[in-house]
């Protein structure tokens, strides 16, 4: 802007109050409230994480994983990731094909639906799983009859946590898509191309920043879920407990150490999700 | 198919039944029994449990302390957004990408650490102690928690928008004399306003249903720091599931406001946009 004036009013006419003391008063005030406000509410509990999970020096952090009980919640909580975001992956390209590439009636109506998970408490996100197949449940007694353990089990689970997880590679993919237009599909299709050859070979090379986005926030959703999963998992001990339900025992028990310590590999996480979202980013893409 | 357009892509019926199959029966068939599970319970009964004092108790602390959180995020969610967009500062990339933290964290790592940092001896809990401050196991303490987990909502809604205030319009302003607050008055605050009421509505979204980073910081006593959710919880642990489902449907129906409201607000926001185009 400056660059395309006249060499000396280059220096001088920029904008109009630019370099007075009250500008930089602002600019300052601003900056430090802001960064005072994140350092307070955000980063303090961050630092404090791995802080109280060092506080007993590196043996007693690692100690914490040589727990059985801490192993096999980490163990519950990969599989219930290693089965709920496949899932909801497959949901999110079909709806997002769907979604995306064809006009139709209700379409909006099928989109508020499919964000409908995020806009619900996860509390109640599980209850509706013990309403239907908890022991008081309308497939309550069935079940028992037959013995299949829903409810307080890893179907349970798996249940509440698609839920929770349920709309995010939705979200990043339909956006895209319908940003990227159909021209290259429906050129792959005129010149014989199957339907499948050509999701394959042209519309998922196209999104696939985005749909590598849309999984790891699925991924860091479906670990980290605490509240819908509380309610459908019974908390039983080894058996039941995922990494967030396992970080509350432990802190109900004053185990800080032990707390933190499962708590900062959740929090690695989180970071290592941020990573990918910004490299992703960076590729170009840039959500809505 | 006429409730569709023709076209020569393949795969609407696979897609389509697909996305409608599996809603219908992880997202809506399972709602549908929450809502009859309240359904079947005498009018009376419903009433009793959604009007009992502590229920009303834990309303008020939930949507208060939303409310709170929601303002609180309006003001410094608009701060921080103008911060990231306006300055150039070292480490703005990272403060810009550590804002999407709360929402990639987990809600239990959240609250036991904003627990501990808020606790009587914590890092900033024992500055507050001297000057009466209680914030954890208070109402502060929830306002805190759901403050944090609803900040990134309110920061990423306001960024796009101050991003498509028009500088030119700002300079022209004051090239003709206008005063700083004159023109935050009337070009940035009118640009922006419906994305800061879509960032507090999405905020207060986010707060009134959060469950894992409350409990940790609230002290859960019944009528003075109980939300809703855990309410609903501690009926679930009673086994009384109608009581539970009631509570839960009074929070789907606020809920059903809460994104028709945002569907509104997004709508008025792009015909806003469509009108300034032309």
């Amino acid at each position: 802007m400056a660059s395309s004036l006249p060499g000396v009013l280059a220096t001088d006419a920029t904008r109009p109050g630019q370099h007075t003391w009250m500008n930089t008063l602002v600019r300052w005030l601003f900056i430090s409230v802001s960064l005072s406000f994140l350092a307070a509410v955000l980063l303090a509990p961050l630092a404090t994480v791995f802080v109280m999970a060092l506080a007993k020096g590196l043996p007693a952090y690692l100690h914490t994983f040589s727990d059985p009980d801490t192993a096999a919640a980490i163990r519950l909580t990969l599989i219930t990731a290693a089965l709920v975001v496949p899932i909801n992956t497959i949901f999110g390209l079909a709806a997002a094909w769907a979604i995306a590439k064809f006009e139709f009636r209700g379409k909006s109506i099928l989109i508020t639906l499919i964000d409908l998970p995020l806009a619900i408490s996860p509390v109640i996100s599980g209850m509706i799983f013990v309403l239907l197949f908890g022991l008081h449940g309308w497939f309550g007694v069935w079940l028992q009859e037959h013995d299949i353990a829903i409810v307080f089990a890893l179907p349970g689970i798996v249940l509440a946590t698609m839920f929770v997880t349920f709309p995010y590679v939705a979200r990043e993919l339909i956006p895209l898509m319908e940003q990227l237009g159909n021209d290259e599909e429906e050129a792959a299709i005129t010149l014989g191309a199957g339907g499948w050859m050509t999701f394959f070979r042209v519309t998922l090379p196209k999104v696939r920043w985005g749909l590598v986005y849309g999984m790891v926030l699925c991924n860091a959703r479906a670990m980290g879920e605490f509240g819908a999963v509380s309610v459908v998992s019974g908390h039983i001990r080894g058996l039941t407990n995922t990494m967030p339900l396992h970080i509350e025992i432990l802190y109900n028990e004053y185990n800080f150490v032990g707390a933190f310590a499962v708590a900062s590999l959740l929090t690695l996480l989180a970071a290592l999700t941020l990573v990918v979202k910004t490299l992703v980013e960076r590729t170009g893409y840039r959500r809505r | 198919m006429s409730f569709r357009k023709p076209s020569v892509l393949p795969g609407f019926g696979l897609t389509f039944g697909f996305t409608t199959f599996f809603l219908s029966a992880i997202v809506l068939l399972p709602l549908a029994a929450l809502v009859l599970a309240a359904a079947s319970m005498h009018w009376s009964d419903f009433v009793r449990v959604v009007l009992s004092p502590r229920a009303l108790g834990s309303y008020r602390l939930s949507f208060g302390a939303s409310l709170l959180a929601a303002s609180i995020n309006l003001v410094f969610g608009f701060i921080i957004a103008w911060t990231l967009t306006r300055y150039e500062f070292p480490g703005r990339k990272v403060i810009d990408a550590l804002i999407d933290m709360p929402f990639a964290l987990p809600t239990a790592v959240s609250g036991i650490a904003l627990a501990t940092v808020f606790a009587q001896n914590g890092w900033i809990g024992r500055y507050l102690e001297p000057l009466g401050i209680k914030v954890a196991y208070t109402w502060l303490g929830v306002t805190l928690a759901l403050t944090l987990i609803s900040m990134p909502f309110a920061v990423r809604a306001v960024q796009p928008a101050l991003l498509e205030v028009q500088r030119d319009l700002e300079e022209a302003a004051e090239t003709l004399g206008a005063g700083r607050l004159y023109v935050f008055r009337r070009i940035i605050l009118p640009t922006v306003l419906p994305a800061l009421l879509t960032g507090f509505t999405l905020s207060f979204a986010r707060a009134v249903g959060e469950y894992g980073s409350v409990i940790f910081i609230a002290g859960n006593l019944p009528m003075k720091t109980e939300i809703t959710p855990l309410l609903i919880v501690i009926h679930l642990e009673e086994f009384d599931y109608q009581g539970a489902a009631a509570l839960g449907v009074v929070m789907l129906a606020i809920s059903f406001v809460v994104l028709l409201t945002i569907n509104l607000l997004q709508a008025w926001n792009r015909r806003r946009y469509v009108r300034a185009a032309h």
